[in-house]
This record gives structure tokens, sequence and C-alpha cells, in this order.
């Protein structure tokens, strides 16, 4: 940090070097949790959302039953079970799990991961289930196969009706970190109590966070709005 | 002497009359369960020492008193914002917390104590054993402030809303050490198989104070001398040795 603005802050009671570094921190770890539980929860709704999709009740319903399990649920719970019902496994703490688990971060990311995980696979199965029976009979007259038909045709259209919908749950995501908070992390929301606490300040720690938290919306918001024109190209105007 | 007797009881009436009028309604707020200080006993009804004292306090104040419950960090927010008069819920007197709320002379100071498992014999005061250690405290506190200014980046500080998600952790053994309010951790923590007291127990602070608004002088005079006559004609040594086997009068 240049030493003119250090000393700025240095000046006021608050937002002094050291507090903005421990916000700059819970960013980071804001950021970690909930990149790293959008990319995982990612990658297992979409073959999850196929799954949901066949007609097989053995196969659909034990998804529909983890869907619904964790959307029904608050995020809250599912941490506290994930969080303080680990550690009271017997033995749990011999184990090597405990490595993983001790920290607060890992059940949290679990718990993240699971929840954002069920609420896209419902997106993508939305997506996947409204793809229109001409593309579909069209492809199968070319002599597609099943699997052939989902990697060119249904899941590629299928991306495009759910990013819409799934940067709302980017969003949504990056609110509900707020609650790592609870187990210890010290993510922006962890930060803010922390430094609230020490000054007794409540409307200048969490004025701040919130502005922290609206600059990671708009980036979020922008980069998805990139995406979406990429993505529905062609559905623009020729001389729009 | 009829006269004298008809006199007498209208200035008495007017007395009590004008007693009647200066009562005030007064919402006090505690942050439960924070035992043996305030906590809900097995028929869900709100006791512990400070609700006694607050109870005796208000009788001698002559206030009519409501008792709320509010979170730990919605303290002075709620104080300010006038959702309650007064915080009687273990507020340790500090400078910063005194630039926000006008604090009463303190009514009681306990140290805070070192709570951890049987397997733990590391020197608390010692920095180099304690270095890389994992200790919880309640967030804001007194202890809080001490540890991170005694051992911060020498120790792992973790910090927890209540007492009991700190118990937890301890239990489930994601914390080495605790530092917490010493009767709290002998309530809560030494009845648990497996727990000791690891440590010598730390005076902090100038104690703990009944906190209310700023403008609130007059309050806070009645405060005083209320407190100030429980101390002396007995009322707070009785409740004392109800919940403390040891002196925490101030």
């Amino acid at each position: 940090m240049p030493d003119f603005i250090a000393e700025w802050l240095n000046q006021n009671e608050i937002f002094t070097a050291m507090t903005i570094m421990e916000y700059w921190d819970g960013m980071v770890t804001t950021v970690h949790l909930v990149f790293l539980s959008l990319v995982i929860g990612l990658l297992v709704a979409v073959p999850l959302a196929i799954l949901r999709t066949v007609r097989n009740p053995f196969v659909s319903g034990p998804v529909w039953l983890y869907t619904y399990l964790f959307r029904g649920t608050p995020l809250l719970i599912q941490l506290y079970i994930i969080y303080y019902g680990l550690a009271q496994i017997e033995g749990i703490q011999e184990t090597f799990w405990w490595e993983i688990f001790r920290e607060p971060f890992y059940p949290a990311l679990l718990a993240f991961t699971l929840n954002t995980a069920a609420y896209t696979t419902e997106i993508i199965r939305g997506a996947i289930i409204s793809t229109p029976n001409g593309e579909i009979e069209a492809a199968k007259a070319y002599g597609m196969n099943w699997f052939m038909r989902m990697r060119r045709i249904v899941l590629p259209s299928a991306a495009r009706r759910a990013v819409q919908a799934y940067s709302n749950e980017v969003i949504f995501m990056l609110h509900a970190s707020a609650i790592a908070s609870v187990v210890t992390i010290v993510d922006l929301t962890g930060a803010a109590r922390n430094i609230y606490s020490r000054f007794y300040a409540p409307f200048d720690a969490f004025i701040f966070v919130a502005l922290c938290y609206m600059a990671l919306t708009f980036i979020l918001v922008f980069a998805f709005r990139k995406l979406e024109t990429h993505l529905l190209k062609h559905q623009r105007p020729v001389n729009g | 002497m009829k006269k004298l007797i008809v006199a007498a009881s209208c200035a008495l009436a007017l007395i009590a009359g004008g007693a009647q009028a200066q009562e005030r309604s007064l919402r006090i707020a505690f942050d439960v369960p924070y035992e043996p200080f305030e906590y809900k006993d097995e028929n869900g009804e709100l006791t512990g020492f400070e609700v006694e004292l607050a109870e005796a306090m208000c009788e001698e104040m002559n206030a009519d008193c409501e008792f709320v419950i509010q979170s730990w960090d919605g303290m002075i927010p709620g104080l300010l914002a006038r959702k309650f008069d007064l915080i009687m819920s273990s507020m340790s007197i500090t400078p910063e917390r005194a630039e926000r709320v006008l604090f009463s002379e303190p009514y009681y100071n306990t140290p805070g104590g070192w709570f951890g498992p049987e397997s733990f014999n590391t020197d608390v005061t010692d920095m180099d054993a304690m270095k890389g250690k994992t200790v919880g405290v309640q967030r804001g506190t007194t202890m809080d402030t001490h540890v991170t200014e005694n051992m911060g980046g020498i120790v792992t500080i973790k910090r927890y809303t209540t007492a009991d998600d700190m118990v937890l952790d301890l239990e489930g053994q994601r914390l080495d050490v605790v530092f917490v309010d010493y009767p709290v951790g002998e309530q809560t923590i030494l009845p648990k198989e497996g727990f000791k007291e690891v440590g010598e127990p730390v005076k902090l602070g100038e104690g703990v104070g009944v906190a209310m608004r700023k403008r609130d002088a007059d309050i806070a005079e009645q405060v005083n001398a209320a407190l100030r006559t429980l101390k002396e004609d007995g009322t707070y040594d009785t409740l004392m040795q109800k919940y403390f086997a040891y002196d925490i009068k101030m």
C-alpha cells in the first residue's frame, strides 16, 4: 500500500490501514469460498440434471430427493449440521478426514457446494426439459444417438436458456456466503463483525462491507451480461 | 387531632400518588444463555445473578421493569435505537464502549479463565510454547481484546458469537484452549468430563457496569444509587453467595 494512502487512512478512527487489510483478507476468503463452491457445484450439477430427466424413477428419484433436501432446508442449518455434526462423529479426530474438517473452510465449502449444486441441478433440468421437441426430432432424423444428441443439441441450447437463471443463483450464493462467519471463518462479513465489535460502530463497519458485496455483485453482473450477449448472439436482430 | 390525621393522610396520599406518577418503566436487555449471570431455568424463566440483581435494583428504584432478550452483537445498537433502556448483560467497561454508552459504577468483576482438555499441558503464559495453538474467545469481549493484544500473531484466534458454539468446538477438538469469562467456563466447561482449568485466571479491565444511553444521565444516577444501597444492605452479598463460591463484588 502506498505510504500516502496509509497515512491518510491512519488519520481516521475506523478505516485504518490495518482494518482495510482485514476487509481485504475477508474478501479474498469470500471470493475463494464462493468461486470454488460454484465451480464444483456446476460440475456436479450437469450430470445430476441429466440423471434427473431420465424416465427411470430409480435413477431420477435419488437426485430428486437430494435437490428436495437441500432446497427444502436453510443453508444455515446445513452449515451447522455439517460443521458441528462432523465433529461429533465418534473417533473422527483420529482419522485423516479430521485434517480436512478441523478447519472451518472445508465444512463450509462442502455445505455451500451441496447447496448450490442442488439449485443448479434444478435450473439445468428445467432448461433441458424445455428443449423444443422439433430440435430433438431433427437430431434423431439425422441419426444421432442419445449421447450425441445431448452433447450437440440439448446441452448447448439448455445452457443458453439456463444462463440467466444461473446468474441469479451465483449472486445469491455470494450473498449466502455471509453466513460462513458463524463458523469462525473470517470472510467479508466476519471481518466486518470483528471490526464492529472492536469499535462499536455498526454503520461504518457494515455499510462498508455492503459496498464490498455490491462491488463484487457488479463484477458478476457485468461478466454474465458479456456471457449472455455471447451465448445469445444468434437471437439478435440483424440490424440491431 | 382529627384534622391532623386527615391532613397527614392527605399528605401521604399525595406522596404515594407522586411516587406512583414517578414510577418509570424501564426495559433491560440480557443476552442468554450466559450462565450463571443470565439464563433460562427448566421452566423457561429468565434467571441468574444479573437478572435477580436487576429485579432488586428495579424494586429499589421503584421502577416497572421489563426484561428483553437481545443477542450480544446487537446490544449497543439496540440500546441506541431505543429498543431497550439498560444493558445488564455482563458488559465490561471499556474506553471504546464508553464512547458510545454511559456506564454505571461497576457492579462486579470476574477474571478471564483458561480452559482446555485434560491432555493440554502447555503453560498459557509461555508464548514460545503457545505458538501455533488455536485459542477460542467470544467476539468483542475483554477476553478477545486481551488475547488479540497479547497473543495476536502467535496463536490462531477463533472468535465466536456465543459461548455455546465455542464450547462445542472445544469438545470437537477444533480448539486447543479457550479463554472465557471465569464463571462461564466454570459452569459450562468444567462439569464436562475430560476438561480442566489450564492456567491462572487473569484479572481484566475495570469491571462490569450497567450500560445506558448517554443522554439518560438521570437514570444513571438512580441506578448508581440503587446499586450502592444493594451493596450496602446485604442484598448483593446474599445474591452473590447464591451463585458464586468466590468474591466478585466491586
